[in-house]
C-alpha cells in the first residue's frame, strides 16, 4: 500500500478544483460549467474506484492515512484515512454525484453557481467521510451543509423559503451541539483526534476527565453524568442529520422542495452523514453512554421505522412519500447500530453475540450504501416525472406503463429494491440488520417488521396509481427515458442487482472494521451492565 | 451411510433446474417486444430441460432406495431414515462465521420438482396458443420463466433463507402476472392485494427464520455432520418460546404464518380469488398447481419443527379444516368459472394443510402432487372454455359446450371426477389418504377436522357437478346477453378478436394436447399411492411413519358423500337444464344463506372495515402528528430567528466579526446570491461562531 500517494487529499479536493474552475469561467461560457462539473466528478469517481481497488478489506485499521500538523497551537492535525466504516460512503458519494449532475438538466439559471456548489458539496462529503480530526471534520461537515442550503433555496420549488430555513435551523442546532461537545472534549483531553478519543474512551478515561474539567469550571458532576451530557449533545447533532424521529420534521419539506439533484444528494448521501456519525463518533467515543441509552434508542429506531412508513402511506405528494420512505429506511440502519450498543445477554442456547452484532453492523453499513443507491434512483425518476409533466401528485397520473415501459420497469425494480425484495440490494442489508438485531432487541425488531409491510403498501400503491390502470389521456405523449436519463439510471439499477446477488465483495470491505468496533464494545457493554445491574 | 461420501451427479447439478429458467428470464427481459418467438422458444426449451433434469433427480432418488450396496432394499425404505444428498456453498462471510446456502436432493425435492416442472412445461406450451395475440407476449414468457426459476429454486434448496428468497420471488412473479393486464384497474388492484396480503404472512415467516437462525446458528435444513436446523429440533423443543409454546413450536407457528399467506388459508385467503384477474394459464400454474402449494411444501419441508409441537399441529389442522369447508361453501354460490375453481383451490389447500396438521405429511404432499395435476387440468380446461365461448366467464351464460368442444369436455370431466374423489382417479387416492390421517388423529374433538373434511367432500362434488352441468350440458345460453359483459375478459376479447361471435369452438391443438396429457396424469397418477400394500409414495416421502392399513370406513364414507354430491348437483342442474336468464335454483333452496355464501362470508368487507381502515386511520394520525410536531419546531425556529436578529444587531455594534471573511468566500462563488444578502444565513453562522467563542472564552478564563 502506497501511503504517500495522498490519494484521499486528491480525491477530496478534485471536486473543489472543479468548482474553482467553474467559478472562473467567463459568463458567456456558462454552459461549459456542466461539462467541467461532470468531468471533475467522473475524475473523482475514478479516483474513488482506484481507492477501492487498492483498499485492503482484511486490514481492520485505517488506510491511506495522511497526518500532518496543521494548527499547532490547538493541536489540530490534518488527519485523514479510510477504513471499513467509511469506504462504502466514499464510494457512494463518488458514484451519486455524477448521477445527480446528469439529473440536473432542468436547472436553467445560474449554471456556474449551481455546478460549483454541487462540486463544493461533494468535497464537503468526501471530507466528512475521511476526516479523523474533529476540527477539520467539522469544517467539512458545515461545508457540506452550506452548499445544500443554497441549492434548496435558489433552485428549489415554490416553498423553498420555509424548507431552506427549516433545514438550516435544524442543522444549525445540531452543529452547535456538536461544536460545544467537542470543545468540551478538547478542553478536557487536549485532543480532537477521533482515534485517540476512541482509545481513551475504551479505557474508561474519557468521562472522568470530562467530569474533572467541569468540576474545575465549578460544576459538580459525576463522570457518568458528564459523559451522558456530552453524549446527548453529539447524539442530537447526528439524530437531526439522519434524521431520527422526532428530529425529522425538516426532512419532508427539504426533500420535497430541493431540485432533483439536491434531493438525490440529501437523501442519498447527506442522510448518511448522520448515521456515519453514529459509527465514527457515538459508538467508539461514547460506548458506555450509548449502551446505557440502548433501550430509549431502540424506541427511537423503531418509531423512526414505523412512523416513517405510516406517514409515507398518508402522503399524496409522491416526493413527500419517498422522503418519508427514506426516513423509514434510514431507521433500519439505526436499528442495527443500536443492536450493537445494546447490552446483549440473558439465557440463550447460542451466546455468539459478537457475530450477531457484527452481522447487524455490517448490515447497517451495507444498508447505508444500498439505501443511497435505491433512493437516488427513486428520486431521480420522480424528477424525470416532474420534469415531463410538472406534477407529482399521487392521483395525477395513471397507466404510464403503456407509454413508457422502460421507465416503468426501472422504477418498478428500484421500488422493489426499496421494498426489500430478495435478489436486489435492499434485502441483504435489511436481512443482516434484522438477523443481528432480532436476538438482541427482539421486541423492537419484531415491531419494526411492520415497517416492511407498510413499505410494500405505499410503494405498490405508488406503482398502481402512476403506472397501472387506464392511461391518463393527458399524458398520451409521455416520452420514455432518453439516453441521458438511461445513462444515469441503468448503472444504479445494475448495481442493485449486483449488490443483491453478490453481497460478498461489499461485506468483505466492511467486516473487519465492523468486528473491531463490536469487539471494542463487548467489554464496555459488560462493564455497564455491571454498573447498572442490567 | 454418510451422504457426503457419495454425491450422485444429478445432486451436483441440481442448481441447474432453477438457474436455467432464471437465465431465460434474464435474457428475455432484455429482448425487445417483437422477439416473440425467441422469448417463448427460450422459455419452453429451458423448462423442458429442467423437466428432464427433474426426472433424472426423481429416478436417482427412487433408485437410491433400491441400491443394494447402500444396504437398502425395497422393504428397507421402511426403515426410519430419510435420505438426503447435499451440496453447500458460502454466500458471504460476516463476523467470524459465514452464511451458507445449499441444495438438497431427497424424495421430497425430487417429487415436487418433477410435478412443478412438468406442469410448468405443459402450461408454457398451452400459453403459446392462449396468449398468441397478446401484445405483451414476450413479457409474459419472461415472467413465466422468472416464476419457474423461483418456484423450482424453493423446491431444490436446502436452506431456509434461500427458500425465503425464492418464496418472495414467486410472490413477485405472481404480482407481475396477476397484474399482467395492468391497464385494467381490477387487475392492478388484485396484484397489489395479493402482494400485500401474502407479505403479511411472509413477515411472520421472516421472524421465524430469524429466530431459527439465532437459535440453531444455521439455516441449512440438513448438513453432512447432522447439525442442520432441522436436525437440532430436539434441543429447540426443550427451550421456552412465546405463549407457552416451546421454541420449536414458536418458530413453527411463525413459519406457518408464511404458509397461511401463500397457500390462501383463512384468514389470509382473500387475495387468491382476486388473483383470477391474471390470464388463465397464470391461474392454472401459479394460483392452482404450484405457488399456492408452496406453503404446504414449506410446512412439509420444516415438518420436524411442527412435529415437536402438538399445539401448533392442532392449530394447523383446524385452520386447514375450517378453510376447506369455508371455501367449499363459497364455491357453491359463485357464477364465475374461474372463481369457482379458485375457491376450490383454497378448499383443497385446506385439505392439504389439514393433512399436515393431523400428522399426515406424506398424505398432504400426495394430495398436493395430485391436486397439481388435476387442478391445472381444470384451469386450463376453463381457459379453453373461456377461449371457446368468446371470453365469457359466467357459467350461466354457457351451456351445451360439450358438443362444440369435445376434447375440452372429456378432459374437464376427468378433472372433475378426480377433484371430486371418484374411484379410481387421482383425487380419490390422495383425498382418502388425508381423510384417513384425519380419522386416525384422535377421538372426541379431534374428529372435528375429519367431519369437516367429509362435509367438504360432498360440497366439492356438488359444486363441480353444478359447473359441469351449467357449462357443458344442456343448450348454449350465451351469445345474446354478451354486450353487457364485454368488460369481462376485455383483453382476451382483444386477443382473440378473429373468432366470429356465436357458437363456441374447440381450441387449437397447442391447447388441447396439454389438456390430454394432464388428464392422463390425473387419471392414473393416483396409483402411485395405493394404500394397503407398500404405499409407494408414502414410503418414498416419509419413511419414518409406518404405513397404515386401508380404512374401509373412511373410503366408504368419502365415496358415498362424493356420489351424493354429484347426485345432488345433477338433480338441481342436470335433470332439467336451465333456460337462458333463468335464475340459479340454489337461490330458492338456500335463500339468505346463498347471499352470504355468494358474498364470500363478507370477509373482504370485514377486513375493509377493520384492518384496512385501521391502516388508513393510523397513517392519517401519524401524518397529523407529524404536522403538529412540525408546527412546534417552526415556532421554536421563529423564536430563534428573533433571538438571532437581536444577536445580529448586537454583533454589528459590539463585535467586529471576523466571520464575515468566512462568509465572503461563499460570496465569491456566487455573485448571484445578492438576493440573499439579507443577513439571515450569515447571522446563523455568526451565532455558531459567537456562541462557541463565548463558551471557549469562559472555559479558558476559568
Amino acid at each position: 500500500m502506497d501511503e504517500n500517494s495522498h490519494i484521499l487529499s486528491w480525491l477530496t479536493f478534485t471536486p473543489l478544483i472543479g468548482a474553482i474552475v467553474i467559478a472562473l469561467l467567463p459568463k458567456r461560457n456558462e454552459s461549459a460549467a456542466r461539462g467541467v462539473a461532470l468531468f471533475a466528478s467522473v475524475l473523482a469517481l475514478l479516483e474513488a474506484l482506484s481507492l477501492w481497488w487498492r483498499f485492503d478489506g482484511a486490514y481492520a485499521g485505517l488506510q491511506f492515512v495522511e497526518q500532518t500538523p496543521w494548527i499547532a497551537a490547538i493541536r489540530v492535525d490534518y488527519f485523514v484515512g479510510v477504513d471499513g466504516l467509511s469506504i462504502l460512503m466514499v464510494l457512494l458519494t463518488a458514484l451519486l454525484t455524477p448521477v445527480a449532475l446528469l439529473a440536473s438538466s432542468p436547472i436553467r439559471k445560474h449554471l456556474r453557481a449551481y455546478y460549483a456548489l454541487m462540486l463544493a458539496l461533494q468535497t464537503g462529503l468526501f471530507g466528512v467521510f475521511t476526516a479523523l480530526n474533529f476540527f477539520h471534520w467539522f469544517i467539512f461537515w458545515e461545508a457540506g451543509l452550506i452548499p445544500m442550503f443554497f441549492i434548496i433555496k435558489l433552485w428549489g420549488g415554490d416553498g423553498t423559503e420555509r424548507a431552506a430555513l427549516k433545514f438550516f435551523l435544524y442543522t444549525l442546532v445540531g452543529s452547535v451541539a456538536l461544536l460545544l461537545v467537542f470543545q468540551a472534549i478538547y478542553l478536557a483531553t487536549g485532543t480532537w483526534d477521533f482515534i485517540m478519543l476512541r482509545d481513551l474512551a475504551a479505557g474508561g478515561g474519557l468521562a472522568p476527565k470530562l467530569a474533572a474539567m467541569l468540576q474545575q469550571a465549578g460544576i459538580a458532576i459525576t463522570p457518568e453524568r458528564a459523559g451522558m451530557l456530552l453524549f446527548f449533545g453529539a447524539f442530537l447533532g447526528f439524530a437531526i442529520k439522519a434524521p431520527v424521529w422526532p428530529f425529522h420534521t425538516w426532512l419532508p419539506d427539504a426533500y420535497t422542495q430541493a431540485p432533483t439533484a439536491g434531493t438525490i444528494m440529501l437523501a442519498g448521501v447527506l442522510s448518511k452523514m448522520g448515521v456515519y456519525g453514529f459509527l465514527r463518533i457515538l459508538l467508539p467515543i461514547f460506548p458506555h453512554e450509548i449502551a446505557a441509552c440502548a433501550t430509549p434508542l431502540s424506541w427511537l429506531a423503531m418509531l423512526t421505522i414505523v412512523l416513517g412508513a405510516f406517514a409515507a402511506i398518508a402522503q399524496l405528494d409522491l416526493k413527500r412519500m419517498i422522503a418519508y420512505a427514506s426516513m423509514n429506511h434510514v431507521g433500519y440502519c439505526l436499528l442495527g447500530i443500536v443492536a450493537v450498543a445494546h447490552a446483549a445477554g440473558g439465557a440463550s442456547a447460542h451466546a455468539d453475540w459478537v457475530n450477531e452484532k457484527a452481522c447487524a453492523l455490517n448490515g447497517a453499513i451495507f444498508q447505508m450504501f444500498n439505501h443511497g443507491i435505491t433512493v437516488a434512483a427513486l428520486f431521480m425518476m420522480l424528477g424525470f416525472l416532474e420534469e415531463r409533466t410538472g406534477r407529482r401528485g399521487l392521483e395525477d397520473f395513471g397507466g404510464l406503463r403503456a407509454v413508457a415501459p422502460v421507465f416503468a420497469a426501472l422504477f418498478g425494480i428500484s421500488a422493489m429494491a426499496s421494498i426489500g425484495l430478495p435478489g436486489l440490494n435492499g434485502f441483504i442489508g435489511e436481512f443482516m440488520i434484522f438477523k443481528g438485531a432480532w436476538p438482541v432487541i427482539t421486541p423492537f425488531a419484531a415491531v419494526s417488521l411492520i415497517g416492511l409491510v407498510a413499505t410494500a403498501i405505499y410503494l405498490l400503491n405508488f406503482i398502481q396509481r402512476v403506472f397501472a390502470g387506464p392511461l391518463n389521456e393527458r399524458w398520451a405523449k409521455f416520452p420514455d427515458l432518453s439516453r441521458r436519463e438511461l445513462l444515469a439510471t441503468v448503472p444504479l439499477v445494475a448495481l442493485m442487482f449486483f449488490a443483491g446477488v453478490c453481497p460478498a465483495p461489499f461485506i468483505n470491505l466492511t467486516n473487519t472494521a465492523a468486528m473491531k468496533l463490536v469487539m471494542l464494545f463487548q467489554p464496555a457493554v459488560q462493564a455497564v451492565s455491571r454498573v447498572t445491574g442490567m | 451411510m454418510n451422504p457426503a461420501t457419495h454425491i450422485p451427479w444429478i445432486a451436483s447439478y441440481l442448481w441447474l433446474i432453477p438457474l436455467l429458467p432464471f437465465a431465460a428470464a434474464g435474457v428475455s427481459a432484455l429482448l425487445p417486444q417483437r422477439c416473440r418467438k425467441t422469448s417463448a422458444g427460450l422459455a419452453i426449451g429451458v423448462i423442458v430441460v429442467s423437466t428432464l433434469l427433474s426426472f433424472c433427480a426423481l429416478a436417482e432418488s427412487i433408485l437410491h432406495g433400491l441400491e443394494p450396496h447402500a444396504g437398502r432394499t425395497w422393504s428397507a425404505m421402511q426403515t426410519h431414515e430419510v435420505w438426503h444428498s447435499l451440496i453447500e456453498f458460502t454466500w458471504f462471510n460476516y463476523g467470524t462465521t459465514s452464511l451458507k446456502l445449499g441444495f438438497v436432493l431427497d424424495p421430497l425435492t425430487a417429487a415436487m420438482a418433477t410435478m412443478v416442472s412438468l406442469v410448468s412445461a405443459l402450461i408454457f406450451i398451452y400459453s403459446l396458443g392462449y396468449m398468441s395475440r397478446d401484445k405483451n407476449f414476450t413479457r409474459f414468457f419472461t415472467f413465466l420463466s422468472l416464476f419457474a426459476g423461483a418456484m423450482l429454486g424453493l423446491v431444490v434448496t436446502n436452506n431456509l433463507l434461500l427458500f425465503f428468497i425464492c418464496w418472495e420471488l414467486v410472490g413477485l412473479a405472481s404480482y407481475l402476472l396477476i397484474g399482467f393486464w395492468y391497464h385494467r384497474p381490477s387487475a392492478a388492484a388484485a396484484a397489489k392485494k395479493a402482494f400485500i396480503v401474502t407479505k403479511i404472512g411472509d413477515t411472520g415467516f421472516f421472524a421465524g427464520l430469524l429466530w431459527l437462525y439465532h437459535a440453531t446458528g444455521t439455516l441449512q435444513f440438513y448438513t453432512p455432520d447432522h447439525t442442520g436446523a432441522l436436525e437440532q429440533v430436539t434441543a429447540l423443543a426443550g427451550l421456552p418460546g412465546i405463549m407457552g409454546l416451546s421454541l420449536a413450536g414458536t418458530i413453527a407457528l411463525l413459519i406457518f404464518c408464511g404458509a397461511v399467506g401463500k397457500s390462501g388459508q383463512w384468514p389470509l385467503h382473500v387475495w387468491l380469488p382476486d388473483a383470477m384477474e391474471g390470464p388463465t394459464p397464470v391461474s392454472a400454474l401459479i394460483h392452482a398447481a404450484t405457488m399456492v402449494a408452496a406453503g404446504v411444501f414449506l410446512v412439509a419441508r420444516t415438518y420436524p419443527l411442527f412435529q415437536a409441537s402438538p399445539q401448533v399441529l392442532t392449530l394447523v389442522a383446524w385452520i386447514g379444516a375450517f378453510t376447506a369447508i369455508m371455501a367449499a361453501t363459497i364455491a357453491v354460490a359463485q357464477n364465475d368459472i374461474k372463481r369457482i375453481l379458485a375457491y376450490s383451490t383454497v378448499s383443497q389447500l385446506g385439505y392439504m394443510v389439514m393433512g399436515l396438521g393431523v400428522g399426515g405429511m406424506a398424505a398432504a404432499m400426495f394430495h398436493l402432487l395430485m391436486h397439481g395435476f388435476f387442478k391445472a387440468l381444470l384451469f386450463l380446461g376453463a381457459g379453453s372454455v373461456i377461449h371457446g365461448c368468446h371470453n365469457e366467464q359466467d357459467i350461466f351464460k354457457m351451456g351445451g359446450v360439450k358438443k362444440h368442444m369435445p376434447i375440452t369436455f372429456w378432459t374437464y370431466f376427468v378433472g372433475t371426477l378426480a377433484l371430486a374423489g371418484i374411484f379410481p382417479l387421482a383425487g380419490f387416492w390422495s383425498k382418502d389418504e388425508v381423510l384417513t390421517a384425519a380419522f386416525r388423529w384422535g377421538g372426541g374433538l379431534h374428529k372435528g377436522p375429519f367431519v369437516l373434511g367429509c362435509l367438504g367432500v360432498f360440497l366439492t362434488a356438488f359444486y363441480m357437478w353444478r359447473q359441469v352441468c351449467l357449462v357443458f350440458l344442456g343448450e348454449y345460453r350465451g351469445g345474446k346477453a354478451r354486450a353487457g359483459h364485454k368488460h369481462v375478459g376485455q383483453e382476451e376479447a382483444e386477443t382473440h378478436h378473429e373468432t366470429a361471435p356465436g357458437v363456441p369452438h374447440e381450441s387449437p391443438a397447442v391447447m388441447t394436447v396439454p389438456l390430454i396429457i394432464l388428464a392422463v396424469f390425473s387419471a392414473f397418477m393416483g396409483f402411485s399411492g395405493l394404500p394397503e400394500h407398500a404405499n409407494f409414495i408414502h414410503h418414498f416421502l416419509n419413511p419414518e411413519h409406518a404405513p397404515h392399513v386401508v380404512n374401509w370406513f373412511v373410503i366408504g364414507t368419502a365415496s358415498a358423500l362424493a356420489f351424493a354430491g354429484l347426485g345432488a348437483g345433477h338433480l338441481l342442474y342436470g335433470v332439467k337444464p336451465l333456460a337462458p336468464d333463468e335464475p340459479d335454483p340454489l337461490k330458492a333452496k338456500l335463500g339468505k344463506l346463498r347471499d352470504f355464501l355468494r358474498d364470500k362470508w363478507y370477509c373482504d368487507e370485514l377486513y375493509e372495515a377493520t384492518v384496512v381502515r385501521f391502516v388508513r386511520i393510523a397513517a392519517v394520525v401519524v401524518d397529523l402528528g407529524d404536522r403538529l410536531l412540525d408546527g412546534v419546531t417552526v415556532g421554536l425556529g421563529l423564536l430563534a430567528r428573533g433571538v438571532s436578529f437581536f444577536n445580529f444587531k448586537f454583533d454589528e455594534q459590539a463585535i467586529n466579526c471576523g466571520f464575515d471573511g468566512g462568509c465572503g468566500s461563499v460570496r465569491v462563488i456566487g455573485r448571484c446570491f445578492a438576493a440573499l444578502q439579507d443577513g439571515r444565513v450569515q447571522s446563523y453562522l455568526r451565532l455558531v461562531a459567537v456562541t462557541a467563542a463565548i463558551l471557549a472564552f469562559w472555559f479558558f478564563l476559568k
